[in-house]
């Protein structure tokens, strides 16, 4: 089995700097953002971005995490999963425009997930989604607005990302048969 | 001098081993054992090779259900004979919780007849100790005593003859036909809506408790009662060691009390009710192990006189089903000898001749019937079991010959296996299997009619 | 988790487990939308072969919130009163397709049997069986204990060092006997206190201290004091002379009540007896929880549904 880095400590840092002008370029501003990771990687880097934005435009944005268990339509083929907690800031999603964050955006079934729990949660004015990595191979019609990396991958090779808050460093690995 | 017999009630048995070790023939002619010895031979008689196989005196249950009239979903006289001779037993007491009540001499008469007819084994009824089993009034007992069943075991079996003047005069009453009173011995008040044996473990799974007490205080009670009236008092089922101890405390006083205890007692703890399995559900409950190994020791030592296997047969759906509804009992004449075997041989606490002792000759005695529990000897009755003791079998629902499949061996391994048995002389097993209904009811004829020509 | 039948069996880590999905659980019902579509197109049957309106409606509103269909079965009235077999109960509801049944019933061990037997695959949930076991009332006790005295912090929490005593009929309480399993399983220290006709009469196993005086308990100053339904028919099977004797010796009145130290919690499973075991002041104070237990068990039993019916049932072990 191959193991190769395609994003270093750096890389990542650069790719999340790009992420969060693009989105504050892309609000206009920092008004009504709300960033939300879903668990366990998609709350660091939620958590990155909202202090990048912030030290970019001056505002204080806080970051809260979205935990998607209880709406995946894959329960029943896997072990029982604990959910994990979900925290928004206290001014909540109505009206607001919300970044949904994730380390890898893949089949987009998480995503479909989280857009039905924020509909449970209350009814933002837009939502928008930045993946660290795009890796293809959609079974829904998502896409993302803001992308770290596009890593085309066979469904056969396995990308790992691991954050410093967490895995204790910095990457982005792909794993798998083949170059 | 009689008529010549027809071949097939001839039976030669050759190379079995008797209980004491010594090689043997059997010759069996006209209901009886003509000849003991080697190399005996016979013209014309069915030969039954016994090379390995034990031979004892047919065993005999002093406590049976065979509920018929009244319950045959349960079990019927033929059914439970059928399971009898499957387990090497030639003659069982018969417990009159029927329905009706065998409380007069009527029922007595008919369960009788049914197991003439029948002819897998002696039938001898129990008469009930009062009238419905309702624990008021005094049955007949002396009626019963007089019928054709001579009856001479008196049981409220199920219930406890628990109200103590009625108690005394029912063991006073039956001096006068040497009869003999079988305690149920259960206090009822302190076991309403039991369910297993009281202690820690009924705690923990939330079952109301039958305390030890409940039996012992009664047996207490009943002894002194026999002492004071000068009767004989049998105890069914003990279940407990304090139980152990006032049937030991008795004997040593001179009372007149026998005992008996069922082989699942000598095996089973109540650690098996934790599964809520309805198959271990039983009156008396199951005990602790300690409770297993007095009675084991008592047995061994003679406090316990007998073993009985208050063979309980229940339709399927009485068992199947959560603990508080089942009913209670556990079939156990076709396990009886290897229950015996495993429990009491196997851990050598008693050797083979103790075993025709405790299943055949003394309950024979304490039961009052003649033509069973005999030696094995020129002369003596043709009642006669071959026990192969080196055979091991998983025990499943093949082994079970009556209608119950309520046992509590399903899927063990238990020692032994009964071969053959005879019973007056003819075959009612063979090769390990119950003969078939027909043929046995006709040799049952034939041995009437030959016992009636030599009267 | 294949089935819940007990507390008994329940690991520490599975045990902290349950309670932490209850946490999100219980986050959920502060929302707009209260509901969660997990266990869409799942149906539960509530079997309920005692009455128990609390209980019964606590599981329904648990499986609903999980967008579960809830099929409620009640003995009065039903084919179980023209006396059908638990089995052929069972079969009916297999042939039903029920994904997870949750049995209340008279029979201590009726859950097991049904979970044993072969008759239905679903997954068995015990709402109380006889006097052996009510492991959700106990799970949903731990809860409110841990978040009285963690609160926000309470995730991943056991309850190590917490003096719990449990007053009044312990013999025929399965209340009790789950509580007492899983709390020495969480850690903490089990007090009994009830006349001695009111205990098993082998206690050895137990992990628990036995009193018969309750103000002598209370002077041992535990945090939390749960008191325990009395049944007052039990004085005619001579358990205790009377209701007044009963209270005076057992009860929680308000003068237990003031000498409880300020920080213990009281509580009771309910329905209350006002008057008998528990006082309206004990009842109503603010260290009362008994109106948080009710609320904490519609989260502990969709937390529970949720563990049973949501994983991949064929390679669960039973619980």
């Amino acid at each position: 089995m191959s193991a190769r880095t395609v994003l270093h400590e750096a890389d990542i840092a650069r790719a999340l700097t790009r992420i969060s002008h693009e989105i504050l370029e892309s609000n206009r501003g920092a008004d009504d953002l709300v960033i939300l990771g879903i668990p366990t990687r998609g709350v660091i880097l939620a958590k990155r971005i909202a202090a990048t934005i912030s030290s970019i435009s001056g505002a204080t944005i806080v970051s809260g995490a979205l935990d998607v268990t209880m709406y995946r339509d894959d329960l029943a083929k896997h072990p029982t999963r604990a959910p994990q907690p979900t925290t928004l800031p206290p001014q909540g999603i109505d009206g607001r425009t919300v970044v949904l964050v994730d380390d890898v955006l893949y089949s987009g079934r998480t995503i479909r997930a989280a857009l039905d729990a924020l509909t449970d949660l209350g009814r933002p004015r837009v939502v928008r989604l930045a993946a660290l990595v795009d890796r293809g191979h959609r079974e829904l019609p998502i896409r993302p607005d803001f992308v770290g990396k596009n890593l085309p991958s066979s469904q056969a090779e396995r990308i790992f990302v691991r954050l410093t808050e967490f895995d204790g460093d910095d990457s982005v690995t792909i794993e798998g048969s083949g170059e | 001098m009689s008529e010549p017999t027809s071949n097939h009630d001839v039976t030669l048995i050759t190379g079995a081993t008797l209980a004491d070790g010594t090689r043997t023939d059997l010759l069996l002619r006209d209901g009886r054992i003509a000849e003991r010895g080697t190399g005996l031979s016979a013209v014309g008689a069915t030969v039954v090779d016994a090379d390995g196989l034990l031979a004892l005196p047919g065993l005999v249950d002093l406590h049976t259900h065979l509920r018929e009239p009244g319950f045959e979903q349960s079990e019927t006289v033929l059914t439970g004979t059928r399971a009898a001779a499957a387990g090497g037993f030639t003659a069982v007491f018969a417990m009159a919780n029927t329905s009706p009540v065998a409380d007069t001499a009527g029922v007595v008469e008919q369960e009788q007849s049914l197991g003439e007819r029948a002819g897998y084994a002696t039938v001898q009824p129990i008469g009930a100790v009062t009238v419905g089993l309702a624990g008021e009034r005094l049955a007949e007992l002396g009626a019963m005593a007089s019928s054709r069943a001579e009856v001479r075991v008196f049981s409220d079996d199920g219930l406890c003859v628990s109200d103590p003047l009625l108690m005394r005069r029912a063991l006073e009453y039956v001096k006068a036909f040497d009869g003999v009173i079988a305690q149920h011995a259960q206090e009822p008040r302190l076991t309403v809506g039991a369910q297993m044996n009281e202690g820690a473990l009924s705690g923990e799974l939330g079952l109301t408790g039958w305390p030890a007490v409940a039996e012992e205080s009664i047996i207490a009670r009943d002894v002194l009662l026999a002492e004071h009236v000068g009767s004989r008092l049998h105890i069914c089922h003990v279940s407990t060691a304090g139980s152990v101890d006032v049937i030991r405390w008795a004997k040593a006083r001179g009372i007149p009390v026998t005992a008996e205890v069922t082989p699942h007692h000598l095996l089973l703890t109540e650690e098996l009710v934790a599964s809520y399995d309805a198959r271990y559900k039983v009156n008396p409950p199951l005990r602790r192990a300690e409770d297993v190994q007095a009675l084991r020791e008592a047995l061994a030592d003679g406090t316990i006189d007998v073993v009985a296997t208050d063979h309980a047969p229940h339709p399927v759906e009485a068992k199947d089903c959560e603990w508080d509804a089942a009913a209670n009992g556990m079939v156990g004449l076709e396990s009886a000898l290897s229950v015996v075997h495993a429990s009491m041989v196997a851990t050598g606490l008693l050797d083979w001749n103790d075993v025709a002792r405790v299943l055949s000759a003394t309950p024979a005695r304490i039961g009052r019937i003649t033509g069973q529990g005999a030696s094995i000897e020129a002369g003596a009755p043709a009642e006669v079991v071959l026990y192969d003791t080196a055979a091991t079998r998983p025990f499943g629902t093949a082994a079970l010959a009556g209608k119950g499949v309520n046992s509590p061996y399903l899927g063990l391994e238990l020692p032994g296996r009964v071969v053959a048995t005879f019973h007056r002389g003819y075959a009612t097993v063979l090769d390990g299997a119950v003969l078939p209904t027909e043929q046995v009811a006709a040799a049952a004829r034939r041995a009437a009619r030959s016992a009636e020509v030599e009267r | 988790m294949r089935h819940l039948l007990s507390t008994k069996t329940l690991t520490r880590d599975e045990a902290i487990e349950i309670l932490d999905v209850a946490e999100d659980m219980a986050e959920t019902q502060f929302r707009e939308v209260r509901k969660l579509p997990t266990l869409r197109g799942k149906t539960v049957v509530n079997l309920f072969f005692e009455d128990s309106t609390r209980t019964r409606i606590s599981f329904e509103a648990a499986a609903k919130r999980l967008s579960a269909d809830v099929i409620t079965f009640s003995a009065k009235g039903s084919s179980v009163s023209k006396g059908e077999s638990l089995k052929d109960t069972a079969q009916t509801l297999a042939a039903m397709h029920a994904d997870a049944v949750v049995i209340r019933h008279s029979a201590s061990g009726a859950p097991q049997t049904l979970a044993d037997s072969g008759w239905i695959d679903a997954g068995i949930l015990n709402a109380g069986d006889g006097t052996h076991e009510h492991p959700t009332q106990a799970l949903l006790d731990a809860f409110t204990m841990r978040k009285r005295l963690h609160g926000e912090r309470s995730r991943g929490r056991a309850l190590d060092g917490v003096a719990v005593t449990i007053v009044g009929d312990i013999l025929h309480s399965r209340v009790a006997r789950s509580n007492v399993w899983l709390l020495d399983t969480l850690g903490a220290e089990v007090t009994l206190v009830a006349p001695p006709t009111l205990l098993p009469v082998d206690l050895g196993p137990w992990p628990a201290t036995v009193r018969y005086d309750l103000d002598d308990a209370i002077a041992q100053r535990p945090d939390v004091l749960m008191m325990l339904r009395i049944q007052s028919e039990r004085m005619h099977a001579a358990f205790f002379p009377n209701s007044r004797e009963y209270s005076r010796r057992w009860g929680l009145d308000d003068e237990r009540l003031a000498r409880l130290d300020p920080a213990s919690i009281v509580m009771h499973p309910g329905p209350m007896n006002r008057g008998l075991e528990i006082s309206s002041g004990a009842a109503d104070s603010p260290r009362s929880t008994v109106l948080e237990q009710v609320a904490n068990g519609v989260s502990v039993r969709m937390a529970a549904l949720y563990l049973l019916l949501s994983g991949d049932r064929e390679e669960s072990t039973r619980v």
